[in-house]
């Protein structure tokens, strides 16, 4: 249901659950390509300005059905695709995002709102040129996640399903049906899938690797902190002839 | 209601089996006199023995406090203002209206999702997208069209709360000054309103005429769907 992403930027995200390794393994992705003197933009999750005091009401009082936490991460998403995204991908930049629309569709499904109605829903956003989903065991994602955080919150757990009482436990069965949905769309989405307990260097190797071979033969916009002088005039060319044949269309 | 129906797939993780109130909305462009329509009917209905609740747009505690900041900063596009709505409709949907319906309540909503559509629909959204945005939504025992003119509508505009930013679709500059934009705005406005009254079977009220008559009409029109209802 997203339409092929028919921008000049290359649009690449990461999928997966949480302690699943996903961030760290953008977070190397994205600094390789700067340090390659790529034009490179990160976009994380849950990060607009809109919405950000209705969702912090929301979430301390218990505010929220499945159908408007839906609806509520949908214009936070909207507003970060509309005014930070798409006029980067417009631009031709490398576009990194820390979880997509995909996110959305796993944990929306998983609280019970229809498949169908929530990609409905994004069906304004581009499908990503490369959607690369780290797999882990559930045990080990929820293993990363109880060491590593003092407390897990109450709509992170999937407390509103009333699936336990316990946190812990509520939080593991609250996952374990994310994970199901990530993988109904593996094939819905052609994700391809990273092996998420295998070192996090040879996980990068593989992410480099895949990465490389899709930007094959592809330039991008120029930075102008890298490029010399001589190749710099060429490039900063190269955009002026696709902005001026844009302007005769 | 006697039959439980959504537009798409409604709220699937929170089936409802029995409704026994009664959903009445009340349509229309700004300036129709809805909401005193809504405090006559509900004086009368009152007055019938029917506990009422009475709903509106942009009530909702999850989202007041927000769109209020969002509106005054202009910093909703047409997409991210869709979607704001539509959170705002969906709780209020769930737990204000379902609610009062299962409790047996008339329910006498000021607008529901179809304004939103045409607004949006007006600002360049696909038609197609936001209806299937609300499929969630709950069909309602019936919806009253208050249709009135632009003459109308500008001398009610004038005498009332005076020309507004949004309801005169200065975001689009429909025109450079307020008055003029309010003209092309609700003029459009009229036309989007009457093809959904079309495409969603709404009885059309004629809003032209005094409050009383507009009054009488829909008193008319209720009494004999609720009287059917309780059958």
């Amino acid at each position: 249901m997203l339409p092929t992403n028919q921008y000049p930027g290359k649009l690449i995200v990461v999928e997966g659950i949480d302690g699943s390794g996903k961030s760290t393994q953008i977070d190397l992705l994205t600094k390789w390509l700067r340090r390659q003197g790529r034009s490179v933009y990160f976009s994380e999750w849950n990060s607009s300005e809109l919405v950000k005091s209705t969702t912090r009401l929301a979430k301390s009082e218990k505010l929220f059905t499945p159908t408007t936490f839906s609806l509520l991460q949908a214009t936070d998403f909207a507003d970060r695709w509309e005014n930070r995204i798409l006029p980067m991908l417009k631009a031709g930049v490398i576009v990194l995002a820390d979880r997509y629309t995909f996110t959305a569709f796993a944990r929306d499904v998983a609280r019970g709102v229809d498949p169908a109605w929530v990609r409905n829903l994004y069906s304004f956003a581009a499908r990503p040129d490369m959607a690369l989903y780290f797999s882990v065991p559930l045990d080990v994602a929820v293993e990363r996640i109880l060491s590593a955080r003092a407390k897990i919150k109450y709509y992170e757990a999937g407390m509103d399903l009333g699936l336990s009482d316990s946190k812990t436990t509520s939080f593991r069965l609250f996952q374990q049906r994310i994970v199901d949905e990530y993988d109904r769309m593996i094939h819905e989405f052609g994700f391809t899938v990273i092996d998420g307990t295998q070192t996090v260097q040879n996980q990068q190797k593989m992410v480099r690797q895949l990465v490389r071979k899709g930007l094959q033969g592809w330039e991008g916009l120029p930075n102008p902190a890298v490029v010399r002088r001589k190749s710099w005039r060429k490039k900063i060319e190269e955009v002026a002839s696709t902005l001026n044949r844009r302007d005769e269309q | 209601m006697k039959t439980i129906e959504f537009y798409g797939a409604g709220f699937p993780y929170h089936p409802v089996s029995e409704l026994p109130g009664s959903l009445f909305v009340l349509e229309g462009t700004d300036g129709v006199g809805r909401s005193t329509q809504i405090t006559l009917l509900r004086g009368w209905l009152e007055g019938e023995g029917y506990a009422v609740s009475d709903t509106g747009l942009n009530r909702s505690p999850l989202t007041q406090p927000g769109l209020d900041a969002a509106k005054s900063g202009h910093t909703l596009s047409r997409l991210t203002m869709s979607l704001f709505y539509a959170t705002d409709f969906a709780d209020r949907l769930e737990n204000q209206i379902i609610p009062a319906l299962k409790a047996g309540f008339t329910v006498l909503s000021d607008r529901y999702f179809y304004s939103t559509i045409a607004r949006d629909v007006l600002r360049g959204a696909d038609p197609d997208w936001v209806r299937s945005m609300y499929g969630f939504a709950l069909k309602p025992t019936h919806v009253f069209y208050l249709r009135a003119d632009l003459p109308h509508l500008l001398a009610r505009t004038v005498h009332g709360a005076g020309f507004d930013y949004w309801e005169s679709g200065m975001d689009i500059r429909c025109a450079d000054n307020l008055y003029d934009s309010f003209v092309a705005y609700q003029t459009r406005m009229i036309e989007q309103f009457d093809r959904i009254a079309e495409e969603y079977q709404m009885t059309v009220i004629d809003a032209n005429q005094p409050i009383d008559d507009v009054f009488e009409a829909l008193r008319r029109a209720i009494r004999g769907l609720i009287t059917q209802e309780g059958s």
